[in-house]
């Protein structure tokens, strides 16, 4: 994984509320065996028409959207299925942060592993940033704050472990790996066998 | 001092290291369930860097997602009925179990089926235990008292080569429900209701107990429903504690314990329901006895109500987009809106008890003829068990479609799709724009509901057509 400190970018939003992974990436684009280039599927049933011609009106095909790394999506973002393509889709299209008023478990923990920032919001910074689409925001892991515009910040949550592996780029799968001693031991004298 | 919760007991018997303020704890995981579409790129991880799995023995793969729902005898059939990508994701789950000695239930086995049908049938989701797989219907599994939970593709790559996963705590909601439920209104119904309660966000960040009455009285393919729906309530894992009714379905399935080995395990699993003054940290209560069939109305599966009720009125655009999605009008109810597709299957229905709800409801009657109906077993056992009953034969003659098990019109990834534009009432658990089909319109209900609405050709209550 990528080290992630700051993501520094205009906003893409998606005013809408409960987006689905079904919605992020359909699932008829996993029957891939690879985690690469999924970002052209992204959001693929909103952007696409039934020719697959690119919708001109849908945001992400808009000339505004080029470069845009951060997309503010509406309340409680990422809902549904597990599949990690969700995230990869969305850093394969650019995006490094998500925002939102709320973040779906499963959903945020494949961000957090892959080097996508979830970033949970109060209402009245929600409703600021849905109201100012392409606003230039600034995500800062190390600070934990989002920075707006005129100098305002706003702390968001994250948990030490997780910011610790975004700053560091850590591999968690070698941070689980070295505590193999005591999973050995965990198995050996546990009171019941699985 | 205060008791501990049954979510509690199985999480601090799982403890490798605690968490603490800086790091998060690591959970053994007893069982890992995989199938074709979440493991390529985690195989892929583990060959790349050279490790094995830890413990292949505690882990078990089937086909199910993008595998057809039409025969297949060989390899050979494969190509002819499905997509390539869909062809070649399956073939490279049977390389990877054979390189790396997962047992895998392919076409070979009549054990196959959806993956949250197979681990309770063969008796390999017992109380206490933690289960995941890269799905997050994993959460079905909790009916046994165990604690299972859907994870992401890098974490079923932990749990390949650690057998652990860096956990959280997450927090606890107790939901009680309590009274009788009355005839025509299904265990579909009950989480139906607590999702339109809870809403989708509801469950986030905790774990779900199902508690009361009524979720006692049920059996265990109906606490497989409730259980199976926590994540479409936000909740990555929902449980119920085991009881007389989970230890009377395990008894003598293949893979559940035997002889001193059984009398130990029950043991075991009696001591594991919450202490009576275990402390939530939230709690919610419905009454079962109000209850009526419950459809969606919308792109989301907090969006429900009662069969007979008006669909409510947009009250932001999100909430219009839906409705225009749906082509359903505000104020009025969803029953008699025409039928195209009917779907009974999916791991939240797709049991022998289902099946035969649908067919109580089918037999002697005909799928309207405006309508395609499509039965499609959870698994290769209960389509067995099924036909040995004659279930298939009654959904045959009123013309329906009878398939071979897996995932199919849930997600359609395997070409069972709805086409654009159609209305489908589907015993599955999400409504999502699109998840049947590119502008497919779904309507969650249960299995008597769907059966109903195939007679019917209009969205219709079963509970006219039930004798009891
Ligand atoms: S039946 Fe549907 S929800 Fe269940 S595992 Fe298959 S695709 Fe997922």
């Amino acid at each position: 994984m990528d080290k992630v400190n700051l993501v520094q970018s205009r906003t893409l939003v998606i005013p809408q509320s409960d987006i689905d992974t079904d919605q992020i990436i359909p699932a008829r684009f996993l029957t891939t065996t690879t985690r690469k280039g999924l970002g052209k599927a992204l959001f693929a049933d909103w952007r696409y028409d039934s020719a697959g011609k690119p919708k001109p009106d849908f945001l992400l095909n808009r000339p505004e959207a080029d470069g845009c790394g951060i997309l503010v999506a509406g309340n409680n973002f990422g809902c549904g299925s597990s599949r990690e393509h969700a995230p990869w889709a969305l850093l394969d299209f650019g995006i490094r942060a998500v925002i939102s008023t709320e973040i779906a478990d499963i959903f945020r923990g494949n961000s957090l592993k892959n080097g996508l920032v979830p970033v949970i919001v109060d209402k009245t910074t929600h409703s600021w940033l849905i109201e100012n689409p392409g606003a230039e925001i600034t995500v800062d892991v190390d600070a934990c704050e989002l920075r707006l515009p005129k100098g305002r910040t706003v702390a968001f949550p994250i948990d030490g472990f997780s910011r610790y592996c975004l700053l560091n780029g850590v591999d968690q799968l070698g941070y689980l790996l070295n505590h193999s001693d005591a999973i050995t031991r965990f198995e050996d004298t546990r009171s019941w066998q699985p | 001092m205060t008791g501990k919760s049954l979510f509690q007991k199985i999480w601090d018997d799982h403890i490798v290291v605690p968490e603490t303020a800086d790091t998060p704890a690591v959970l053994y995981i007893d069982l890992h369930l995989t199938h074709e579409v979440t493991s390529p790129q985690a195989f892929s991880v583990i060959r790349a860097k050279g490790l094995k799995l830890r413990r292949p023995d505690l882990t078990l793969a089937t086909l199910d997602h993008s595998t057809p729902t039409v025969p297949v005898a060989s390899l050979k059939d494969l190509d002819i009925v499905s997509e390539p990508a869909a062809a070649a994701q399956i073939r490279m789950m049977i390389e990877n179990c054979r390189e790396y000695g997962v047992e895998l239930f392919g076409f070979d086995s009549d054990a196959r089926g959806i993956v949250h049908v197979i681990g309770p049938e063969l008796g390999i989701t017992q109380p206490g235990k933690t289960i995941v797989c890269g799905d997050s219907h994993t959460s079905t599994h909790g009916a046994f008292g165990t604690l299972a939970f859907g994870i992401g593709t890098t974490e079923v790559g932990h749990v390949m080569a650690s057998q652990c996963l860096l956990q959280r705590r997450p927090k606890t909601l107790a939901i009680t429900v309590d009274g009788k439920i009355g005839p025509g209104v299904t265990a579909k119904d009950i989480i139906l209701a607590i999702i339109g309660r809870i809403g989708v966000g509801g469950g986030t960040g905790h774990v779900i107990e199902y508690r009361g009455s009524a979720i006692r009285s049920l059996n265990m393919e109906q606490r497989m429903t409730v259980c199976n729906m926590s994540i479409e309530g936000g909740a990555r894992a929902g449980m119920i504690a085991p009881d007389d009714t989970t230890i009377e379905y395990l008894k003598n399935r293949p893979m559940a314990p035997k002889g001193s080995a059984w009398d130990a395990a029950v043991a075991r699993w009696r001591r594991l329901p919450s202490d009576p003054d275990a402390a939530f940290d939230r709690e919610v209560t419905l009454a079962a006895n109000v209850l009526t069939p419950m459809v969606t109305f919308g792109t989301n599966p907090g969006m429900v109500v009662p069969i007979g009720d008006p669909v409510p009125a947009a009250t932001d655009a999100s909430f219009r987009k839906a409705l225009e999605y749906m082509r359903v009008v505000e104020n009025k109810p969803m029953l008699g809106m025409p039928v195209d597709v009917v779907f009974i299957g999916s791991c939240t229905n797709s049991r022998l008890s289902d099946l035969r709800e649908a067919a109580s409801v089918m037999r002697g009657r005909k799928v309207a003829k405006s309508v395609r109906m499509l039965v499609v077993p959870g698994s290769e056992q209960v389509k067995r068990a099924a036909e040995a009953e004659g279930l298939h034969e009654v959904f045959t003659a009123a013309g329906a479609e009878w398939r071979e098990a897996g995932c199919s019109m849930c997600i359609g990834m395997n070409g069972d799709l709805t086409a654009s534009g159609q209305l489908c009432v589907s015993t599955s658990n999400r409504n999502f724009e699109g998840r049947q089909g590119i502008g497919a319109r779904t309507v969650l209900a249960s299995p008597l509901t769907a059966a109903a609405s195939a007679v019917a050709g209009r969205i219709a209550d079963p509970r006219p057509l039930i004798a009891d």
